[in-house]
This record gives structure tokens, C-alpha cells and sequence, in this order.
């Protein structure tokens, strides 16, 4: 096992795929001769070509169509956001081809194509430049959304999603390309979308995060100890589908639930969750489901103001008192 | 005025004065009695060094869609068919003469007024009437509908109802085949109107900087649903447009299918054998409205008439009884041929069932995954 960066891992994963099946081509902006704005896609120009490592043009909706296209007769794209906010200039493409290519087919054209990047929140980089878009994507029948938190899970899930037939969604978090975790050495190791992660076992309340906020639960999940409250932290790791077994599991043991992330609260993903915990284990609760999410305003650039804009480790603790009633 | 019959031949947007060519070229006048008839002229030229299997071929192609479009226009009116229904009637030369010009093996994509363009590449009519009947025998299994007709057998990529969805689509597919190493070349239509979108602009500009083998078609049939192109578009000569990605180009009378045929040859060449795209600018107009909702408000009653005089059909038909190269006999075989054909497609398509209503929720994903994977 080595311990690497999450954006080593990223790297490793990339490398591993492009390697392993000639139809896996990357492009993107500055992913080739820059060696990635993240360097999340450093080295591998020089070792597969510029055949298959590609710099595009500022050219968002045309290239995520191109590789769409490519897609639906025989390449495996993966296609580059530098950051998910330029995404938004691709959405008709992501949604309305890739998205529902398969179906108004009727079966016959389905999308192998991952779209990744980073997202959320950086640090003030402004309003445009710090969206969390996950729910807006994960809103749509046909995509897949993933978001991993660790090293390891970086890399497996890229992998999976990379092998994966349908179009993914797969959302880095910038500020975590440095975050380091042990990754298993084996180059087939892959993690498999649609199954949730236990981060921490515990028994008194559930925790629910992902991507930036779950450093932020364990952290909060240490203080709670400290207090006697024994938190179990839950990491969704794949958005959709979602791993809503793994989530319910844990209520039924604990009876009590936080979801918190970094993303708005409204139409956001812990209210998705919040919705289906209370359609399958309403008679588990002994507190309503809390969500702890990022203020409902548009990223300020002062660094203070961005700091209240997030939730952080306290505000998190308080929320796991408030549903557990201490 | 003189039409500056560059046009029939395509300027390949070189050595006229980029003044002249506007000059000549857009004008929503339709056209003089001359033009008429030198376009005729033009084409019995074209005829010569054609096989007469081909010629019949093409003819029987823009029949067969001619009548298979008329019948949809019935039945939609009958409640058979839902939703939008956009009709090719006019255009045919441009969908049969382009697509005669490329192999099996070729791929196309186009717009949400694509019945034309699914045949000519090989659809069953059978296929295509079902799908518009919403049938699980259609090509899409009734879940495309009129604008989403799929055929993965004969390369028919769709079918695609956001305009200019497709270009960028198109643009993929002939990276494909470039990275793949075949020679394969990708035609994409789309409408005069989807060349103000920005997909347009961003795909031709990789389309040229990457060397891509796809050739733009763009259908101008002058009016972007109720928006005729001078309101729509400050530099109206779209074939030029081709010069700012440095990308060739050229104008094509779309009225007449072996010019069509011709333009489309000379484009195909330039994308197997360099892979080089090309836009093509194929001047034609669309009889009915944009679709059968379509109160046909913007335009006048006269003006469809006199480009009636250039329906592709009745000038091919002409051309190839004044060239004795179709007999009397023969146009009235065709025609009980192709008649049949829409008869049998409609039969089909009315006696077919519907889709189960399982099929609600197959075909969302190639790899459809349970959450929790093997957790009880």
C-alpha cells in the first residue's frame, strides 16, 4: 500500500486506463502541454502522445459534444472540465445527448464517457468559480454522478467510472487534491459506483457527507467523542445511484441523521436524502433529519466571508448535539 | 439578375471576391423564370457520365420520400402520429443526392426533420412509420418518436431535436474515425438557423484545426421555423462562413439532386483521401411549414408557388424524360412501387403494438447498477 495524494491518484488511474484499453483518450484544457491546471493529468502527454492526450480549444460545449459523438461509435472519452463550472457552458450536451442518448435510441447508442474535474468550492476564487453542481446533474435519469473523498477512493471509483458504459459525472474537490490516504497497489484495483463507504463506525447518530465535508465529519465525529457521542460517518461516494441501503442501514442503528455538505441547501442533495429517509425509516427517527449545507448565497471572494459561506467541524458538532439532543 | 451559375458548381469559396459572391448569391427572391429554367439547363449537363441505375435509384429515393412524407402528413392529421412532425417536403434532393454520394460504412446525423435522411441511409419505411406511430417496432421502439430515429445497422446517428445538437455530435464521430484509422468520412446536416449557434462555430473550428473528415451540410431552406434568414443572420452567405475557420467551402442548388450528389463527391474525396472537413451551403426550400403546427404566416402563398416551379422532384422527373432515360411506363411503375411501400409501411405501423410498458425503464442505462452491490 502506498500513501499518495488524492491528485497522485487520480494521475495513477488515468495512467492505468489510458494503458489498458487503446480507445480511453483524454482531452481537455491544458491537459496535455501544461500537464493539467491541477496537474492532475501530469506525465501523461509524454507517455501516451498527443494522439490520445489532448489540449482543446476554450471550446466547453464543443469538445463535451465531440466526445459524446466519439463516444457513440466505439472511443471511451474522458472528457476534461478544469474546473465544473465551465460545465455549464456544456450542459446541453452532457444532458441532452449524452444523457439520453441510449434511450431515444431505443438501446442502441449508450455514451462510455466519464466528464470529471474539480468542484466546489477552492479558496476565493469567487462566485463562478465555486459551484457545487452535483445535484443539478445527479438530477437526470441517465447519468451517473460520483464524488470521492480519499485517495483510494479516488482512484477506484475513476477506474470503475472510466470502464463503466454510461456517461459519468465524476466531481474532484480542489481544495483535496493534496489530501493523502493509503491506495491498495494492485492495478486492477477498482471501487464499484453505487456503493456507500462506513468513513467510522458508531452507534448514537449518522452522519451523511461527502467529498470536502468528510475530512470535516471525522473531524467532528472526534470532538463528538470526546462528549460521548459516538458518530458514524457514511460517505454516499457515488450520488447516483444512490447507495440509499447504506444510509438507512445506519439510521435504524443510530435513529439519528446529519447530512452536511458544502453545496446550497435548496433542491441539494441532502434534501434528496432527507426525502427518502423519511419514506423508508420514519419510524426509526428520534429526532428529524438535519441538513447542514452551504449558505444559500452566491461564493463571496473575502476570505472571511467564504469561510462562513461553508460548514466547518463546529457547526457540525453543533448539529449532531441538536438531533442528538445534548 | 444573373445568378453567377458558380453557384451549381460551387465556388470552393476561392478566387470570387467575397462581394461578388453575396451579390449573386443570398436573396430571398425566389426564383426568375430564367433561373428556372437555367437550372434545367444545368442539370440535363449533369446527367451525362451517370448510369441509369444510379439516376432511377436517385428518382425513386426522393419519390419514395415524397409519398412517405405526404402520408405522414395524413396521418398526423389523424391523431396516428404525436407530438411534431417535421416535414421534408421540397428538400428531398438534398438528404437522397448527399447521401448517394457515401458508403454503408459512412455515418450520418441530422436534425429533428430527418425522415428523409433515415431512408435514404437505408431505414426500413416500415421501420421509420412505426417509430412515428410510437410503436415497439419502430427503430427507436416508439421511444424517439419523429425527431429520434436511430439505426446503428446502416450508421443513422440520429435524429437529434436541439438545433445544431448534432454538429458537435458529427464532429466526434469523425474524430472517432480518424483516431480509429479508417477512412470513414461523417456528413452532418442541419438548417441554416443552427449556424448561429455557438456549437456550430466551435465545431468547425476544431473540425479544420484537428483535420476531421466530416462535411457540414447545411440545409438553407431560408426560414428558421417562422424567421426568414435576413432577420436572423447579419452575414447571410453561409458557404463564406466557411473561410473564417479557414475550412472549405462551397454553395450548392439544392433543388437539384445531382448537384447535390456531385458537391457531396467532391467533399467526401477531400475527407477520405485528407481528411479535411468542408461546409456546404445548399440553397433549397421546404413546401409545407416547419412542422404540421405551423400556421404559415411568415411567408406567402406566392412565393412557395414559384419555388414550386423548382420542386426537385418534378425537375428530376423532366430531366430525365427529356433525356429519354425514364419512360412513361416506368415513372408509373415507380410510382405504384413506391405507393406500395408507404401502404405496407402504414399497415405496419397501424397493426403493430405498442411498447410494453416495462420498456419505461430499460435502455436508461448500458450498465444499470444496483446501489449497495451485494449488500443484503
Amino acid at each position: 500500500m502506498a500513501v499518495i495524494t488524492i491528485r497522485e491518484a487520480l494521475n495513477q488511474a488515468l495512467r492505468e486506463e489510458l494503458q489498458r484499453d487503446e480507445r480511453v483518450f483524454l482531452m481537455g484544457e491544458e491537459v496535455a502541454a501544461y500537464q493539467g491546471a491541477y496537474k492532475v493529468t501530469k506525465g501523461l502527454l509524454e507517455e501516451f502522445g498527443p494522439k490520445r492526450v489532448i489540449d482543446t480549444p476554450i471550446t466547453e460545449l464543443g469538445f463535451a459534444g465531440l466526445g459524446v459523438g466519439a463516444a457513440m461509435v466505439g472511443l471511451r472519452p474522458i472528457v476534461e472540465f478544469m474546473t465544473w463550472n465551465f460545465s455549464i457552458l456544456a450542459t446541453d450536451q452532457i444532458i441532452n445527448s449524452a444523457a439520453k442518448m441510449l434511450y431515444m435510441s431505443g438501446g442502441q447508442y449508450n455514451i462510455p464517457m466519464v466528464f470529471r474535474g474539480p468542484g466546489g468550492s477552492a479558496f476565493q476564487v469567487s462566485s463562478q468559480h465555486s459551484q457545487a453542481l452535483e445535484s443539478w446533474y445527479a438530477y437526470f435519469p441517465g447519468i451517473k454522478v460520483v464524488m470521492p473523498s480519499t485517495p483510494a477512493d479516488a482512484k477506484g471509483l475513476l477506474k470503475s467510472a472510466i470502464r463503466d458504459d454510461d456517461p459519468v459525472i465524476f466531481i474532484e474537490q480542489e481544495r483535496m487534491y493534496g489530501n493523502k490516504g493509503e491506495v491498495p497497489d494492485d492495478k486492477d484495483f477498482t471501487i464499484p459506483l453505487g456503493v456507500a463507504d462506513v468513513k467510522r463506525e458508531g452507534t448514537d447518530a449518522t452522519i451523511v457527507a461527502r467529498s470536502l465535508m468528510v475530512p470535516l465529519a471525522l473531524k467532528a465525529a472526534d470532538e463528538l467523542e470526546k462528549l460521548g457521542v459516538s458518530c458514524e460517518v457514511i460517505d454516499p461516494r457515488t450520488i447516483r445511484p444512490l447507495d440509499i441501503g447504506a444510509i438507512i442501514k445506519s439510521v435504524k442503528k443510530t435513529n439519528r441523521v446529519v447530512i452536511t455538505e458544502e453545496s446550497h441547501p435548496f433542491c441539494g442533495v441532502a434534501g434528496e436524502i432527507a426525502a427518502q429517509i423519511n419514506e423508508r425509516a420514519f419510524d426509526y427517527l428520534d429526532a428529524p433529519v438535519k441538513r447542514l449545507s452551504g449558505e444559500d448565497v452566491p461564493m463571496p471572494y473575502a476570505k472571511n466571508l467564504e469561510n462562513l459561506a461553508i460548514p466547518n467541524v463546529e457547526q457540525i458538532v453543533a448539529a449532531v448535539k441538536e438531533v442528538a439532543y445534548v | 439578375m444573373s445568378r453567377q451559375t458558380s453557384n451549381s458548381t460551387g465556388s470552393e469559396g476561392s478566387s470570387q471576391s467575397a462581394a461578388a459572391l453575396i451579390e449573386a448569391r443570398h436573396t430571398n427572391e425566389p426564383p426568375s423564370a430564367e433561373a428556372v429554367q437555367a437550372r434545367k439547363t444545368e442539370q440535363k449537363a449533369r446527367i451525362k457520365g451517370l448510369d441509369r441505375e444510379t439516376l432511377v435509384d436517385l428518382y425513386y429515393q426522393m419519390l419514395l420520400v415524397r409519398r412517405f412524407e405526404e402520408k405522414s402528413a395524413e396521418s398526423y392529421s389523424m391523431g396516428k402520429i404525436g407530438g411534431f412532425c417535421h416535414l421534408y417536403i421540397g428538400q428531398e434532393a438534398v438528404a437522397i443526392g448527399a447521401i448517394s454520394a457515401i458508403r454503408k460504412d459512412d455515418y450520418v446525423l441530422t436534425s429533428y426533420r430527418e425522415h428523409a435522411h433515415a431512408i435514404a441511409k437505408g431505414m426500413s419505411p416500415d421501420s421509420v412509420m412505426a417509430e412515428l406511430y410510437g410503436k415497439a417496432t419502430g427503430c427507436s421502439k416508439g421511444k424517439g418518436g419523429s425527431m429520434h430515429m436511430f439505426d446503428k445497422t446502416v450508421n443513422f446517428l440520429g435524429g437529434h431535436a436541439i438545433v445544431g445538437g448534432q454538429i458537435p455530435l458529427a464532429t466526434g464521430v469523425a474524430f472517432a474515425s480518424k483516431y480509429q484509422g479508417t477512412d470513414q468520412v461523417t456528413l452532418c446536416f442541419f438548417g441554416e438557423a443552427a449556424v448561429n449557434q455557438g456549437a456550430f462555430h466551435e465545431s468547425l473550428n476544431m473540425a479544420q484545426l484537428w483535420k476531421l473528415p466530416c462535411i457540414y451540410i447545411c440545409e438553407n431552406n431560408q426560414y428558421g421555423m417562422g424567421t426568414s434568414l435576413e432577420r436572423a443572420m447579419s452575414l447571410q452567405d453561409i458557404s463564406l462562413k466557411s473561410r473564417g475557420y479557414e475550412l472549405a467551402g462551397a454553395f450548392v442548388d439544392g433543388m437539384d439532386v445531382l448537384a447535390v450528389r456531385e458537391a457531396t463527391l467532391r467533399a467526401v474525396e477531400r475527407a477520405r483521401k485528407e481528411s479535411l472537413p468542408t461546409l456546404l451551403e445548399v440553397r433549397t426550400y421546404r413546401f409545407m411549414g416547419h412542422s404540421m403546427s405551423d400556421p404559415g404566416n411568415y411567408r406567402t402563398r406566392a412565393e412557395i408557388e414559384r419555388y414550386q416551379e423548382r420542386d426537385p422532384l418534378k425537375m428530376f422527373a423532366a430531366t430525365l424524360r427529356e433525356t429519354d432515360t425514364m419512360s412513361d411506363e416506368e415513372f408509373n411503375e415507380l410510382e405504384k412501387r413506391v405507393n406500395d411501400e408507404v401502404a405496407h409501411a402504414v399497415k405496419f405501423a397501424d397493426e403493430s403494438p405498442e411498447p410494453d410498458p416495462k420498456e419505461l425503464y430499460t435502455d436508461i442505462y448500458a450498465n444499470p447498477i444496483t446501489p449497495g452491490g451485494e449488500r443484503e
